[in-house]
């Protein structure tokens, strides 16, 4: 019984992350601005991070965690060079 | 579905409402992208995502894998920490390169650099 | 040993994270994250950060707490603002402050703790004026906000005194 329960409960917070997933990736692809994009490449990553627990939860595999950490770091990198280039492409033209 | 169900059952329902409770702010942060209007005001929401989001979901996993001691939590302390740590910086950067366009683009809309004062007093 | 150790903490937390992501006290685990926490300090002497002193562990304490606080609260406040956005428009708007921290890193950690803060966001900081932009998610609070920032300087300057 309790079995069930966290299975269900599990089951609907990573439909809840996917559909976060999906509107960060809308706010990706429609968002007017160059800087509404990288905003929304941000959430994008860090909601695909809390879906790597979800399912590490789940299947209470190190692998998961792991994966986890290293999107954690590289989007961050990512992120921060994407917004480092607004500003300096803007005084190079 | 072995490891889960050697949870007790208070311990279940602590992890299944943390997990949901962070799910849930997650996806309201996600929602406050589409709908709020100005990227100003979207710049507050993935906050939620990092700040609530992460920890509620990565305390549901540390109090799951804690009780069941079948590994060890400092990735997820780790996450934690990179997170909260990064997620600011990474913010600032990208209002002060938005601040940056929108002065050269629209000036109108967005408050002007302040003048220094040796040149507004030469002026 | 302050030629070897320039910045003991930063050694230690170094130290600490690569041991935490090893997961192991092997001696070899051990001997390259020492020599890794030291290199890596000596790197940080040729940035030229700004030395400060942190004191009064108890201040610290209370002021985690406070700001703890202070997040939570205002993730709930704004994700009500976020679900009922629907219909009415949201007041926001760009507010200017004065802030007259002296020391930077304390600058540094007040930005990052405004950034953090659901609602507020740090936008730019004029060092000659002393004059700090911030984009407010909702301007019916401000008199408050104002009082928080005041607070939060007064224990930072305790702090990095």
């Amino acid at each position: 019984m309790t079995e069930l329960a966290i299975l269900w409960s599990i089951l609907l917070a990573q439909v809840m992350l996917a559909l976060a997933m999906g509107l960060a990736l809308y706010r990706m692809v429609k968002g007017p601005r160059a800087q509404d994009r990288i905003l929304g490449l941000d959430t994008l990553y860090i909601n695909a991070m809390l879906m790597l627990v979800a399912f590490g939860i789940r299947t209470a595999n190190t692998v998961y965690f792991e994966t986890a950490l290293i999107v954690a770091v590289i989007g961050f990198v990512s992120s921060i060079a994407l917004a480092k280039f607004l500003m300096r492409g803007e005084v190079i033209e | 579905m072995s490891h889960l169900t050697d949870l007790p059952s208070w311990a279940a329902i602590l992890v299944c409402a943390l997990l949901l409770l962070g799910a849930a702010m997650t996806l309201i942060g996600s929602l406050g992208l589409i709908r709020l209007p100005s990227f100003y005001d979207r710049l507050h929401a993935p906050t939620i995502t990092t700040s609530g989001g992460t920890l509620l979901v990565c305390l549901a996993s540390i109090l799951c894998f804690a009780i069941l001691q079948s590994r060890w939590i400092f990735h997820e302390l780790l996450i934690i920490f990179f997170i909260t740590a990064t997620t600011p910086v990474m913010l600032m950067l990208l209002g002060q390169a938005a601040l940056y366009r929108d002065r050269l683009e629209k000036p109108r809309d967005v408050p002007q650099k302040p003048v220094p004062l040796s040149m507004a007093d030469s002026q | 040993m302050r030629a070897w150790f320039p910045y003991p903490l930063l050694s230690t937390a170094l130290l600490g994270i690569w041991l935490l992501l090893n997961q192991s006290v092997a001696p070899g685990t051990l001997l390259v994250g020492l020599v890794l926490s030291t290199v890596l300090a000596w790197v940080a002497v040729k940035l030229q950060p700004k030395r400060s002193h942190l004191n009064r562990l108890r201040t610290i304490a209370g002021f985690v707490l406070l700001v703890a606080v202070d997040i939570l609260r205002s993730n709930i406040a704004v994700a009500g603002i976020i679900l009922r956005s629907r219909g009415q428009a949201v007041r926001s708007g760009f507010v200017s402050v004065d802030c007259d921290l002296q020391d930077e890193n304390a600058l540094a950690v007040l930005a990052c703790i405004l950034t953090a803060t659901p609602g507020t966001a740090w936008l730019e900081y004029d060092s000659r004026q002393k004059k700090l932009l911030v984009h407010l998610l909702d301007l019916e609070d401000e008199p408050a906000w104002r009082r928080t920032l005041e607070r939060y300087e007064a224990s930072l300057k305790e702090i990095f005194q």
